[in-house]
């Protein structure tokens, strides 16, 4: 049964260690006009998210935190492919990521995801998907202005 | 062949004899919640097929066996510790609860404004949080011994923090984040000879050598059963006759009083006072079994393998490039915390349970002491009685695989 190591393939893929090794847009967001704090308290990961939108556009995002592997590289992810999106678009986004990695790659169309397919391994492994959502809540809160702390319990 | 066959030890855990992953499953999380004996499940069974009723009050001959049952267990405890008398002996829920108890009881009569708790930075939050919610509710402060780079109490602070205002000294005995085996009973001898009385957490500590609270002189001490190799949902404060007789009731209900009109409530004797309702029988049935199972094997030669395990162990990870002990007294007692290079304490976890290995990963319930190392979480190994220099064999083999995945 080789299973159990392809799994973990799928979890740990080049793109998820190299992103959580040099996480994209890691800094505050100069001039931000939104910004969340996310927190898991089971494991004590904690990042914030900053944004500058302009009208319905995300015209730039950033993160800055700690965190294991998983929760650095989807946050660097989620960077990358929220900016020069609308809000519309960027919710569309975080709906697509929560079901691809509660309900695994078969539950939505993966090709219009990019880059951000690489974390459908994290099905397999439930224990890990509030590591790889943290940082798509606090985009979501900051996008709707909310000031209180996400978290995920 | 030497009187403690840890093979043979293994066969008593039904639990252990299974494959995960497929692979043999490693244990390694026994601070978390230890895994338990089959004489512990067959206790609870018998109980039931055989004793059941409620306890204290039927004039049955099936009250009076879970009666005895229950107050049997009551003085098997009693031993285990060596208290001086059962009724020092309180069932309680849990470590957590036990403490909640004294800092509802003694600290509703004893603690004012003003006055201090004196805590240590290694604590659990179990013996952090009920003494801050004391705090909050009297106006007293919260004051901490802190801790070394090694993970040991700084005991040059202490006396300065033992002062007239302090009213109690609540002190893990084994920290459950960083393994360090604290001097309760020189503690308990300092804060003594001001008039401070000392609670010791010993949810840790009880699992791995003996201890006898007489010889440690502490005022109350608290355990839990699940960590004993015994069942949830079950623990005990132990408590000084002379401590408890003063104290009124922590929750109010039937079995904790002598006698109730709408006018007038007469408290029961100790150690009833403190147990309101029907208690949890087969929590204590299955709690006196385990301890009977660890005083058949022994507890000094359960004490001399989790020694050599634990030396076996810290040196077996110390040789894994990159590992970084967290917490290295000169005393530690079934816990091996430790980061490895810059990879999260969650990764390595996971990568771990693939090789069927479970350790804990994450703060410990211990955040201020975790704080303290700077760091937000740790990987912690906790070898029992059960495990084997296999099982450490088998984690260095993975945590080399971790490395792989990470390189």
């Amino acid at each position: 049964m080789s299973s159990d190591s392809d799994d973990l393939k799928d979890l740990y893929q080049e793109v998820v260690l190299e992103h959580s090794k040099r996480p994209r847009n890691y800094r505050v967001v100069e001039g931000a006009n939104h910004e969340a704090a996310g927190h898991n308290p089971l494991c004590g990961d904690q990042l914030s998210v900053t944004m500058k939108v302009d009208g319905d556009l995300i015209r730039d995002i950033g993160f800055q935190g700690q965190g294991c592997a998983i929760s650095r590289a989807s946050a660097s992810l989620m960077t990358g492919v929220v900016k020069d999106k609308t809000r519309a678009e960027a919710e569309a986004l975080f709906e697509k990521v929560h079901k691809l990695v509660t309900e695994g790659p078969e539950s939505v169309d993966v090709d219009s995801l990019g880059k951000l397919a690489v974390l459908s391994g994290v099905s397999e492994f439930p224990a890990r998907v509030k590591c790889a959502s943290l940082a798509w809540h606090t985009m979501r809160a900051a996008l709707e202005g909310r000031d209180e702390a996400v978290s995920t319990e | 062949m030497s009187a403690f066959d840890v093979q043979r030890v293994r066969e008593d855990f039904p639990l252990l004899r299974q494959e995960v992953r497929g692979r043999p499953l490693v244990y390694l999380d026994s601070a978390a919640t230890a895994q338990k004996p089959q004489a512990v499940i067959d206790a609870i069974v018998r109980f039931y097929q055989h004793d059941n009723a409620n306890v204290h009050r039927g004039v049955h001959i099936l009250s009076e066996r879970a009666t005895e049952a229950y107050e049997g267990a009551r003085e098997t405890v009693r031993g285990f510790l060596n208290a001086r008398d059962a009724r020092e002996i309180i069932f309680v829920r849990g470590t957590t609860e036990a403490i909640n108890l004294v800092a509802q009881t003694y600290g509703r009569k004893h603690v004012g404004p003003g006055d201090e708790i004196l805590i240590t930075q290694m604590e659990h939050h179990a013996n952090i949080v009920p003494w801050r919610m004391l705090c909050e509710q009297t106006g007293a402060t919260l004051r901490v011994i802190p801790v070394d780079d090694r993970g040991e109490l700084v005991l040059d602070a202490v006396d300065a923090l033992l002062t007239e205002k302090t009213r109690i000294l609540a002190v893990t005995h084994v920290s459950n984040a960083l393994g360090t085996v604290n001097p309760v009973k020189e503690l308990t001898r300092r804060a003594h000879a001001k008039g401070i009385p000392v609670l010791v957490d010993g949810a840790q500590s009880v699992t791995h050598f003996p201890v006898d609270v007489q010889d440690l002189g502490c005022d109350f001490y608290a355990l839990s059963g699940h960590k004993l190799f015994g069942p949830t949902g079950i623990g005990v404060l132990y408590g000084r006759l002379e401590r408890l007789e003063p104290l009124p009731p922590y929750q109010g209900g039937g079995d904790m009083i002598l006698s109730v009109t709408m006018e007038k409530i007469t408290y029961n004797r100790v150690p009833h006072r403190f147990e309101a309702g029907t208690p949890n029988l087969e929590g204590a049935v299955g709690l006196a079994a385990a301890i009977r199972y660890l005083q058949a094997l022994g507890l000094d030669a359960i004490a001399e393998h989790d020694r050599a395990l634990m030396a076996y162990a810290t040196q077996a990870l110390e040789s894994v490039p990159g590992l970084r002990m967290v917490g290295t007294a000169r005393e530690k007692a079934g816990v091996l915390s430790f980061t490895l290079e810059d990879i999260h304490p969650h990764d390595v976890g996971t990568i771990l349970d693939r090789e069927g290995i479970c350790i804990r990963t994450g703060h410990h319930c211990a955040q201020p002491v975790m704080q303290h190392f700077k760091l937000p979480a740790t990987a912690r190994a906790s070898p029992a009685l059960y495990n084997t220099r296999e099982d450490v064999d088998a984690l260095v083999r993975g945590l080399h695989k971790v490395r792989e995945v990470f390189r």
